[in-house]
């Protein structure tokens, strides 16, 4: 009986083995590659919002500090979403004709509050607390970004694990002065492995312990 | 077929399978969400459950937190029988730690409006807000301290309250610090140390008066009272 496949039939084999593990390879690369992207991680992709607050305006134009309006940053687990009633301390008193700031009246008005949507957000799972890491001295810049230069909120940085574990591991890279955690201009110094480490034993950060996994996860 | 043959067949076979698997899994991996979005609420977050869709539920009207009880003193109204207090609660004795809490918090929240000096002539007013007065007239230096404590509580003309923003005790702190920017415009010359007195005679500089160094003298000169 005669052979089905020719012997050539060996050499399609061998070069259709090939596309496969290339085309897995490259499927591998782009998925990858999505992963990482901003379309994944949402940083630094605005979200349309029911007012488009500009912390640009309002931080950097206006010398405003954050705790004007996240007032339980330092206290809480939750820094705190300004109520209404926040907005309208100034915004009763002027540009109380503007459009742009109409849902904030009607929200005033009927008492039903603004619906911001969420621009960072950590899964479930993770039990993140502001509190303690404004009050160890994290920055806010260190992990949103530089707020004040942004004209839309958006996410500063992707808030995921690998992202997290940079200062867990090495806080003295990352942490400032507690003097300068609201200042969203402070560079580090040149010598900020030696400062980090001081601040570390000075505000009793135990790094031993920040890399358990229970520090985050319940 | 030849033994080679097999074998290549076996192992194509097997990278199918392990590229399949793992296309199936990248594909299903968005699949489970529960860990990710459990049933739980997190602050501030959108209810179904509640009419309102409010997830933070208002307090019931009347509600004392624990470890609060009677809200009637001086500490919480800034009045003693109904009338504005002219002196600090006990648990708030008057140090240097209170007045430069209230400066810090000071310049988060009154600052805008208020300006760092207490002039009145903050960002917001600059922007438009309605100027409120300065500090620095008789009638405010002339107020009881309980003043700007009520003031700060239940709000004043079109200043809201901030009631809600700043904690019983941050509000006595920050009147604390009035009560010191109002003492450093207003100090007489024997208070004053002989550095301060040599400022005097300097030409003001604009924004030099925001200076450090000079914050630092107006703290110093907080402490001495």
């Amino acid at each position: 009986m005669a052979q089905i496949f020719p012997k050539k039939a060996n050499d399609l084999v061998k070069v259709l083995a090939a596309a496969v593990v290339l085309g897995a390879c490259g499927l591998g690369t782009m998925a990858t590659g999505l992963w990482l992207s901003p379309f994944i991680t949402q940083q630094d992709v605005a979200k349309q919002q029911v007012v488009p607050f500009s912390h640009l305006h309002h931080v950097k134009g206006l010398g405003i500090d954050c705790r004007y309006c996240h007032t339980t940053v330092e206290t809480s687990s939750f820094a705190g979403i300004p109520p209404t009633e926040t907005c309208m301390s100034c915004h009763s008193q002027i540009w109380t004709n503007a459009k742009m700031l109409e849902p904030v009246r009607a929200s005033f008005k009927t008492q039903k509050p603004l619906e911001w949507l969420r621009v960072n957000d950590v899964p479930d799972f993770v039990y993140f607390n502001h509190s303690i890491h404004v009050n160890k001295g994290v920055g806010c810049v260190t992990c949103h970004g530089q707020v004040d230069e942004m004209a839309l909120t958006h996410k500063g940085q992707t808030l995921r694990m690998g992202w997290c574990l940079q200062c867990h591991r090495a806080p003295e890279q990352f942490l400032r002065p507690p003097s300068e955690v609201f200042n969203m201009q402070w560079q580090p110094p040149a010598d900020q492995s030696a400062k980090g480490l001081e601040l570390v034993k000075n505000n009793h950060v135990k790094v031993e312990q920040l890399t358990n996994c229970s520090v985050c996860h319940r | 077929m030849t033994t080679q043959q097999h074998s290549i067949a076996r192992a194509v076979n097997r990278v199918a399978a392990f590229f399949t698997l793992a296309l199936v899994l990248v594909l299903t991996s968005g699949c489970h969400q529960d860990m990710w979005n459990q049933a739980k609420y997190k602050p501030l977050a959108k209810s179904t459950f509640f009419a309102d869709g409010l997830a933070s539920r208002p307090q019931v009207p009347g509600v004392v937190p624990a470890g609060y009880g009677a809200r009637d003193t001086l500490l919480y109204t800034g009045k003693v029988d109904g009338q504005l207090a002219n002196s600090f609660p006990e648990e708030l004795p008057v140090t240097r730690e209170l007045i430069l809490r209230g400066q810090q918090r000071f310049e988060i929240y009154c600052t805008p409006c208020h300006g760092r000096l207490g002039d009145g002539n903050g960002m917001i007013v600059q922007r438009g807000f309605k100027r409120p007065p300065s500090y620095h007239t008789d009638r405010l230096r002339a107020v009881p301290v309980g003043y700007f404590f009520d003031v700060m509580t239940n709000g004043f003309g079109t200043m809201y309250s901030y009631a809600s923003r700043v904690p019983v005790k941050d509000r006595w702190a920050i009147a604390a610090y009035i009560r010191t920017l109002q003492y450093s415009q207003f100090a007489p010359e024997t208070d004053m140390a002989p550095q301060d007195l040599a400022l005097l005679d300097q030409p003001v500089q604009g924004l030099a008066l925001l200076d450090k160094s000079e914050a630092k003298t107006t703290e110093g000169s907080a402490h001495h009272e």
